[in-house]
């Protein structure tokens, strides 16, 4: 076709000004802590792109991350410091000036610490700074402290710790460059979510590796594995032990991996009601013992000379019988009990899908067995020649985590991996520094006593390993008020603030008088039982006074939980502020080496705000901390916390950040303290990292070149192997007690629970809700999942994020929706034995047909976040968390423990059951979900939201550059793996070739 | 009516795009959209951003669709979408003052503001959906293949790519000159069977999709699933032969 007008060719503008600096800083839209790179122009963010050279996302940016702007320009940031006005929930504030604020809290906390430290709950969210604010508890004297981690992934963390020294996310990651078979367990868009979505795409596009995903529900990852199962939901651990059940049929074991890594020829004395059941047998000097095949005697179980087996029963020195750690764990698993015909139906799959899948792994591991020519020499001081690997790597979060019998399905998965050969080795599942550490890593924790104007003896959370270290009083009655480290839950290592507020409300074990909390959504969706927090959070006792009475909060935004402090002290955005994060909190390190990173302020604030560490410093200085008060009481980082990054030291030579220590600055790892530190990593783009040489790179557990190197590091305490424990003589410990052993046994209402649930091996026990209920009322499991392109409640105030899901529906399998009787968009009523919420139904196929799950943190407050009143969040959405208690059922007894894993503490978010009722016609009328909540109002000065944005409009030059334009560059996703799969593209790296292939 | 380049042009920049390993995260979207607000077209503007009814101008948008098969098989197919840049683009002819336009030298499709009267003829000629009309400037705007950002002097050339592409944290969209047979994307588009969106439009495009490969197959020739032999039926019996298994450290 021709037309008649020509005239349309524009000389377009191929060289506009981009920006007048870019300023490189870490991301903080999730918890990814990817490095970026800031356009800025007049002051304003122009453009945020990844930052290719930094370790974590090489360039890749997510939607998130890419969606900065619009959080840094949101209009429900806070703007200045706010006191409570009306009633705790009314939403009315009045803005005071800094001084007032840090006064007043100043004197609140003052009062708590002259008289009883351990008045004082403070608890922060999913923030980055834990190794500043755990010291800080620990400096002012409270062990009432903890971040959001017993409500995350505690089950993962204890239990990889406990087990093999790391854990997946954030201490380990697959192998995703040689790995050939490759699962994944209940992940969504879980942390770690640039590396999996890299990972992933390099190792689908290599061709050679099969992927498998065991999720309830299909999206995402999901969606793009060779295989999805769709087990249901809770019943991984069934899955893990009927495929361990035919492994160890099979003989397609490890066996020499396991004698020399794990404890599973360690023999395990076997005298029923002594003392010592269950746990190691020992020679006199402690060392334990083994059965040597060779000489026929018991050997030290630690000796590269001995020669172990790992059957059999032997009897001691003393007569008693042992058997290898091993034969009790084949023998529980060998059970018929885990044949893959007797839990099949359980866990919803065919009993020939798990046979299948036990052959693919057995056939990964040991017929596609990887060699790679890298000498090592391991912990004995042996060369070896070459490096050799079993592909089968595994990678497991919040699906396994949210379970009550979560940290018993994770070691389970745990031991799997051993029993394949697979952990740190080539092509499996890959340790990232600082670990691995012992299992587990200390210390204890601490908090035994609690004295006025004192500091704790230690840091508040930490790794018990017997009785003794727990936090309980002589009545076996908790120490802390979430109960963490108590009988109830002897291993809660991350501590329990999901039942913070309602032990601080309740008084059981007592009441505080200072609740503060940073960026932690706790009357809204971080919390279990959303209605019944906002209850415990505004009730009075008769004299008039607040149950918990006095809450100081800091957030950036205009949350849900703004709504129920009194004081308000407001933060910056992520852009606005410095952080660290640290090797001594939640380091950035990835398999290949040691990295961390900086936050460094690119924009200046445009509102009376402070970086909520800054605060806490200055809040230390006022309260006269040591450590952050000298003793004439001047601040001993008079910077704030950018002094305190590059000066403090917790150990000598041992800082928050590791790169160029010393004052010449080059030190890495330990050092003295060194002034020009920020500027060096600014300099390097705000991070640090250091490369592992290829004989350190595998087998770290047990490898010299290794160990030496971490321990010089400052990452373990001594330089011996780090044993990995398929047997947890820890956990018998607990037992013992529990069975009348020791000093300090557990109180008559707990003893039987602990047990039941201390089973020196992994166990698995349907989730614990299932106990009480009936299930034919209650047929369905509820689940949520957090979108790719959203994380939390800071999604919502997104403008761009929101167009994306700015309403979450409950995703529900045609068949069961046919079942009741319901078509895309109808209103339900989902119950609970605790509650009910009203939401929409969407049909879809992919999930587990006996399950439904809905987008978590969707659902908002009417009038929160900057929201317009008829926001699709608050009328629309919903919160699943309504329906989901944070106790169990009641059971009939007067006591309910918490709805959490009985070892951990973790909260049990996803062993939740419920039924659907369709709605009413007079209900679905209404078209609004159900419980609503009134209005909050606005913030004082709070500007209104704009109706139109047009972010960007100013960036748009008028006049043309004049420039004719540079050459564009080609650009191949995944170009290596796509070349050496055969598609004849040019080796290299994206749009960088490989020298010969130019 | 406009006229798209007499001949068309031999370079033809466009993107490719791998379904087999999209994981619908919606970077390349969020990413084009903060480039370009701030770019050629800008602003992309959003409209009640913060109410009821949120809607703004985005360029590249990812749908994801659930497939049924007849034996009740089904997956999940992520699909991002943005213009084609076709070569018979109907979008180009149909626009009454030349504001749409192709261009002569690598093929991209832009709209020119300027022009523009915000007639939306190019959007109800365009099969794909792929033009987003700005209600508030009153203008068509589209994909523009970041002409500001893959050809800027001002950015070092690694970064001259379109942000949609460098973004992709799976790895999943490519860049490059698809009117070139021995360009790496065109190779690419070849050993993996690129294949035209809705080619029976007859709009040539130049954009083109990786279809998802097979998968893995869960059974053998014979329809059977592998499993493993048991060395013994009863685990006791397996334990017994470990008894005499003597091992090294």
């Amino acid at each position: 076709m021709t037309g008649f007008f020509a005239l349309g060719e524009e000389k377009a503008d191929t060289s506009p000004k981009v920006s007048d600096e870019v300023k490189t800083t870490t991301c903080y839209m999730c918890a990814c802590r990817c490095g970026i790179r800031v356009h800025l122009r007049d002051g304003k963010v122009r453009y945020i792109e990844g930052n290719p050279d930094h370790p974590v996302n090489k360039g890749i940016l997510c939607a998130k991350g890419s969606a900065g702007i619009m959080q840094v320009n949101s209009p429900s940031r806070l703007r200045k410091p706010l006191l409570r006005t009306g009633e705790r929930g009314s939403g009315e504030f009045k803005e005071i000036e800094w001084e007032e604020a840090l006064s007043l809290a100043t004197e609140w906390l003052g009062d708590i610490r002259k008289t009883d430290p351990k008045k004082l709950a403070f608890f922060t969210g999913r923030d980055q700074s834990q190794s500043l604010t755990g010291w800080w508890a620990k400096q002012f004297g409270t062990m009432n402290f903890a971040a959001h981690g017993g409500f995350c992934s505690v089950n993962m963390a204890a239990a990889g710790l406990y087990t093999i020294g790391g854990s997946f996310w954030e201490f380990g990651e697959p192998d995703w460059d040689l790995t050939k078979y490759f699962m994944m367990f209940g992940v969504a868009e879980d942390h770690d979510s640039n590396p999996i979505k890299a990972g992933i795409g390099r190792l689908k596009t290599r061709g050679d590796a099969k992927f498998v995903s065991i999720n309830p529900v299909r999206t995402g990852y999901s969606a793009v594995a060779d295989e999805w199962v769709g087990v249901r939901p809770g019943t991984d651990g069934l899955f893990v032990f009927a495929l361990l059940h035919e492994l160890l049929k099979a003989e397609k074991i490890d066996f020499d991996y396991l004698v020399r890594y794990t404890n599973a020829h360690w023999l395990v004395i076997d005298d029923e009601g002594a003392a010592d059941h269950g746990l190691f047998a020992r020679d006199k000097d402690g060392n334990p013992l083994c059965y040597d095949g060779k000489t026929k005697a018991l050997g030290d179980a630690s000796s590269a000379d001995v020669s172990p087996v790992l059957a059999g029963e032997y009897t001691l020195e003393d007569g008693r019988k042992a058997v290898p750690a091993f034969n009790l764990m084949a023998a529980r698993y060998m059970d018929e009990a885990y044949n893959p015909d007797t839990v099949a139906a359980t866990i919803g799959i065919e009993p020939a899908t798990i046979r299948r899948i036990a052959a693919e792994l057995a056939e990964a591991a040991f017929d596609k067995e990887i060699v790679l020519d890298v000498e090592w020499t391991d912990w004995a001081g042996r060369k070896q020649d070459k490096m050799i690997g079993r592909p089968v790597a595994m990678h497991a979060m919040r699906g396994i985590s949210a379970h009550s019998n979560g940290f018993h399905t994770c070691r389970g998965i745990h031991l799997l991996q051993m029993i394949l050969g697979t952990i740190d080795v080539p092509g499996g599942f890959r340790h990232k520094p600082p670990f691995p550490r012992p299992c587990p890593p200390g210390p204890k924790p601490a908090g035994h006593t609690i004295a006025p104007n004192q500091p704790i003896d230690g840091m508040p959370l930490g790794f018990p390993t017997e009785p003794a270290d727990l936090l309980v009083n002589k009545d076996g009655s908790p120490k802390r008020v979430d109960k963490a480290y108590s009988w109830e839950f002897p291993l809660s290592s991350h501590g329990m603030m999901h039942m913070a507020i309602h032990n601080a409300w309740k008084g059981d074990p007592y009441h505080v008088d200072v609740l503060f909390m940073y960026m932690a959504n706790m009357s809204w969706n971080s919390t279990m039982n959303t209605s019944g927090t906002i209850k415990y959070l505004t009730d009075k006792n008769e004299d008039g006074e607040y149950k918990i009475p006095k809450i100081i909060y800091s957030d950036a935004y205009h949350s849900e939980m703004v709504n129920y402090s009194d004081l308000i002290l407001p933060d910056t955005t992520y852009l606005e502020r410095w952080d660290c994060i640290s090797l001594l909190d939640r380091p950035i390190s990835s398999a290949h080496g040691p990295a961390d990173s900086i936050r460094q302020p690119v924009i200046k604030p445009d509102r009376d705000v402070r970086p909520f560490q800054e605060v806490l410093l200055d809040l230390g200085v006022r309260l006269g901390l040591p450590g952050i008060a000298n003793e004439d009481g001047t601040a001993k980082y008079p910077g704030g916390y950018p002094d305190y990054i590059a000066n403090h030291e917790r150990m000598p030579g041992v800082g928050p950040l590791a790169g160029w220590r010393g004052i010449d600055g080059d030190q890495h790892g330990k050092g003295d303290a060194n002034p020009k530190q920020l500027e060096k990593y600014i300099e390097n783009g705000c991070f640090w990292s250091e490369a592992f040489t290829p004989e350190q790179s595998y087998y770290k557990h047990a490898n010299q070149s290794y160990l030496n190197k971490a321990h010089a590091m400052g990452w373990i305490p001594n330089n011996k192997p780090i044993v990995m424990q398929i047997y947890s003589e820890i956990m018998q410990k607990f037992r013992l007690a529990a069975e009348g052993h020791g000093d300090i046994q557990p109180p008559e209402r707990d003893r039987q629970r602990v047990k039941e649930y201390f089973d020196p091996l992994p166990m698995w026990y349907a989730p614990l809700e299932d106990e009480t209920l009936d299930k034919k009322e209650y047929p369905l499991h509820a689940l949520t999942q957090r979108p790719m392109h959203m994380y939390h409640s800071w999604g919502s105030q997104n403008a761009w994020l929101r167009q994306i899901t700015a309403q979450n529906r409950m995703f529900m399998h045609s068949s069961k929706a046919e079942e009741l009787n319901l078509v895309d968009d109808d209103w339900i009523w989902v119950t609970s034995h605790h509650g009910k919420v009203r939401c929409q139904v969407k049909t879809v196929e992919g999930v587990n047909p006996d399950t439904i799950w809905t987008w978590n943190a969707i659902g908002k407050k009417r009038g929160n976040w900057g929201l317009d009143k008829d926001a699709p969040e608050s009328n629309k959405g919903f919160l699943l968390n309504h329906v989901i208690s944070e106790l169990l059922p009641a059971k009939g007894e007067k006591h309910r423990y918490s709805n959490s894993d009985p070892v951990t503490g973790q909260a049990a978010w996803f062993d939740l059951r419920v039924r659907v009722d369709k709605c009413t016609e007079a209900e679905a009328a209404e078209n609004v979900t159900w419980p609503l909540f009134d209005v909050t109002p606005p913030l004082p000065n709070m500007a209104p939201s704009p109706k139109t944005v047009r972010y960007g409009e100013d960036f748009k030059s008028e006049e043309h550059s004049g420039k004719s334009g540079g050459t564009h560059m080609e650009w191949v996703g995944n170009r290596h793996e796509n070349a050496t799969s055969g598609t004849g593209v040019r080796d290299g790296y994206r749009n960088s070739l490989k020298e010969e292939d130019k | 009516m406009t006229s798209l380049p007499a001949q068309p042009s031999k370079k033809k920049l466009g993107l490719v795009v791998d379904l087999d390993i999209c994981v619908g995260c919606h970077a390349c979207s969020v990413n084009c959209k903060e480039w370009n607000t701030g770019g050629h077209s800008a602003p992309l503007t959003d409209q009640d951003a913060y109410g009821a009814n949120p809607i703004g101008v985005w360029f590249n948008r990812v749908h994801s669709y659930e497939i049924v098969q007849d034996t009740g098989k089904s997956w999940t197919v992520n699909f991002p979408k943005s213009c084609l840049h076709c070569e018979d683009a109907p979008c180009v002819p149909v626009c009454p003052t030349g504001a749409s336009y192709k261009r002569s030298e690598d093929g991209i499709v832009l709209i020119n503001g300027d022009y523009c009267i915000g007639c939306k003829l190019c959007s109800w000629a365009c099969p794909y959906g792929a033009r987003e009309f700005d209600e508030d400037a009153g203008i068509m705007k589209k994909c523009t293949l970041c002409i500001d950002k893959i050809y800027n002097e001002n950015l070092e050339p690694q970064y001259r790519v379109p942000s949609c592409v460098s973004t992709c944290p799976a790895g999943a969209r490519s860049f490059g000159d698809l009117g070139d047979e021995n360009s790496d994307v065109s190779k690419l588009v070849k050993a993996r069977g690129g294949y035209d969106l809705m080619p029976e439009q007859g709009t040539k495009p130049t954009n083109k999709y990786l279809p998802p490969r097979p998968r893995n197959a869960e059974n053998d020739a014979n329809g059977q699933q592998a499993k493993l032999d048991s060395v013994d039926t009863s685990g006791a019996n397996v334990i017994a032969r470990w008894v005499d298994k003597v091992l090294s450290r």
